[in-house]
């Protein structure tokens, strides 16, 4: 499996996540949205710039609760819930988000 | 992330047996475990060169071993009763999701190696070579099982399909075809301690914002400590509740529990998770592993009692298997249950009277009760019979006005599976597991038309996330899922306690 991003084939896995958390760059966001026919606004970059340093910092994707703290804190508290996200994520945003982030899929029950 | 090219079941009016469709679900096969998944739990990488003999010789080996397994191959008598109690073949019209029929997947192979009649005349009895395409199969259809027992509990015989399809997964493991979701999963809670791979600091960060989020909502300073040596109990729970709603929500509920009854209590990083996948995979050893850390992790703590969170089959590990396990545990406190579930805990607190509770505060919720498969079939809570159905709606009844129960044949040893339990719960079955809830959609759907219901409340994580992704396909909100102890949280008057 692969993504065409930058004239470069990008390794993924089944899924279509990135292998190679290095390989990320803001253009693979970019290629994963037009699959899915989603276009990128400013808000949905903020989920991705929080989860990309959060997991920088902890080596996991952040819990829901967590991030929506977060982005109520950066884009107001009635966007500060499961509900916007899920609007902005419609697959999910530990799951849809993280792949757009060049994160591992989360694994559990979850 | 393309939307699923499936359809999802409509709800009849009435329970239907669907007219059979062959090969329905003949294309559903999770992601088969990458080498590094397989070899950090002790199987081959990929599939061995020569995988027919190991897997006749593992199903001897296991013959051997687990008695049950053979009493359960002999002992079926085709009458059928079984047929129409499996979710998956209600949800799918697929002929080989009756239970009898995945049974004989693994029957008519154990028939050709290990019966007589089936090595000297195999058309007559049934019996049939292990091919590739009977190998397709088994991979197929043990994983569109999930090991949910209800079929059991309707065979005169008692024949556990659970044990069969447990059988017919650790065949598979061990020549090289094991589960990508189950086992990348059961590495790490072997790396790093939970489901989620979710380290100590972040776990730390994660409990912390809880505290924060607890205070801003009630003004009280409730804890959500961790590896704190010296408490009382040690709360084991599935991570999930650490990272998904309403699952987090549960969590909360139970810290605010512990709060108000004075108990001091911890999580551990070590066994920060409950679920033991080794039992959906069949593997004894994986299970074993898993079940240790949670006695060391009590040890180092030095705590006195373990309580289980919110966990199905977790549960019946603790409940069934964690002395022959991980056992003993005589340095615990013999006056409490060795291991507690949360729920036991609350109840007998409710009992005593040492909460004080506002059933109001759930008034704009109406609620219905989940029986999740392996809390339900495998295990008890208290010490009477049929605990496990009456502490959780005694709970309930305690906490919230308005509480009806689904309909009988979907409850209680009867109830039906969520449709995403024994290591299902992954996207790439999202297919089955939409059909496999229809049963239990079906039963909801009654009580919200009944009684006006709004809200279905579970003791599983699995059940909780299942319900959350599939509620949308027929027609209801992924919130409508909540945590009992989410009830139990919202209820509880805190304070007075400082």
């Amino acid at each position: 499996m692969g993504l065409q991003v930058n004239g470069k084939t990008l390794d993924t896995d089944e899924e279509g996540y990135l292998s190679n958390l290095s390989d990320w760059e803001p253009e693979v966001a970019q290629v994963m949205a037009e699959a899915d026919e989603c276009d990128l606004t400013e808000n949905h970059w903020e989920v991705i710039n929080f989860l990309r340093s959060y997991y920088e910092e902890y080596q996991i994707a952040p819990a829901v609760r967590v991030l929506t703290k977060a982005i109520g804190k950066k884009l107001g508290k009635d966007k500060g819930n499961s509900r916007y996200l899920y609007q902005l994520y419609p697959y999910g945003p530990a799951k849809q988000a993280c792949k757009y982030a060049g994160l591992p899929k989360p694994t559990g029950c979850v | 992330m393309a939307k699923p090219a499936f359809e999802t079941p409509r709800i009849p009016d009435f329970p239907e047996i669907p007219v059979i469709v062959e090969g329905a679900m003949a294309h559903s096969r999770p992601f088969v475990a990458a080498p590094d998944h397989q070899e950090a739990l002790g199987f081959p990488g990929e599939l061995v060169d020569d995988w027919h003999d190991t897997a006749i010789a593992k199903m001897g080996e296991m013959l051997g071993k687990y008695r049950g397994l053979r009493v359960f191959l002999d002992s079926c008598v085709k009458c059928g009763a079984c047929t129409d109690k499996c979710h998956y073949f209600l949800g799918t019209s697929d002929p080989k999701n009756m239970p009898v029929a995945r049974q004989d997947l693994l029957r008519k192979v154990y028939r050709r190696h290990f019966t007589l009649a089936g090595r000297l005349f195999p058309k007559l009895v049934g019996a049939a070579d292990l091919t590739e395409e009977v190998l397709e199969d088994w991979y197929r259809y043990f994983h569109q099982c999930s090991q949910c027992r209800r079929c059991s509990v309707f065979c005169p015989y008692g024949i556990d399909t659970a044990e069969v399809s447990m059988a017919g997964r650790e065949i598979l493991a061990s020549i090289g075809l094991g589960q990508k979701y189950s086992n990348e999963i059961i590495g790490k809670v072997h790396k790093i301690g939970n489901n989620l791979g979710l380290p100590q600091p972040a776990l730390a960060d994660t409990l912390e914002g809880l505290e924060e989020d607890v205070e801003d909502d009630t003004g009280v300073s409730v804890r959500f400590p961790l590896d704190e040596a010296g408490a009382e109990v040690l709360l084991v729970t599935p991570s999930a509740d650490f990272f998904a709603e309403p699952h987090v929500d549960g969590l909360i509920g139970y810290g605010k529990v512990f709060h108000q009854a004075g108990i001091r209590w911890t999580l551990s990083t070590k066994a920060s998770e409950a679920a033991n996948f080794g039992l959906f995979i069949g593997s004894y050893e994986n299970m074993r592993k898993v079940a240790r850390r949670i006695r060391e992790a009590a040890l180092e703590l030095g705590v006195k009692r373990i309580v289980f969170g919110e966990c199905g089959h977790a549960w019946r590990v603790a409940y069934s298997f964690l002395h022959t396990l991980a056992g003993p545990f005589d340095f615990l406190d013999p006056r409490y249950p060795v291991p507690q579930h949360i729920i036991e805990v609350t109840h007998d607190l409710i009992r005593r009277d040492a909460l004080t509770l506002d059933r109001s505060a759930n008034d704009e919720r109406r609620i219905t009760f989940h029986d999740s498969c392996n809390v339900a079939r495998a295990s008890r809570m208290g010490d009477t019979p049929g605990g496990q159905f009456t502490l959780p709606r005694e709970v309930l009844r305690a906490v919230c006005n308005h509480f009806f129960d689904m309909a009988p044949d979907t409850t209680g040893e009867s109830t039906f599976c969520c449709g995403g339990g024994g290591g299902l719960l992954t996207d790439d079955l999202v297919e089955l597991r939409v059909k496999g809830a229809l049963p239990r959609m079906q039963a909801f759907k009654e009580v919200v038309e009944r009684n006006q219901v709004t809200h279905i409340a579970a003791i599983c994580a699995i059940c909780k996330s299942q319900f959350a992704k599939v509620l949308p396909y027929y027609g209801f909100e992924m919130d409508q899922i909540l945590s009992v102890h989410q009830l139990v949280g919202d209820a509880i008057v805190l304070g007075g306690n400082d």
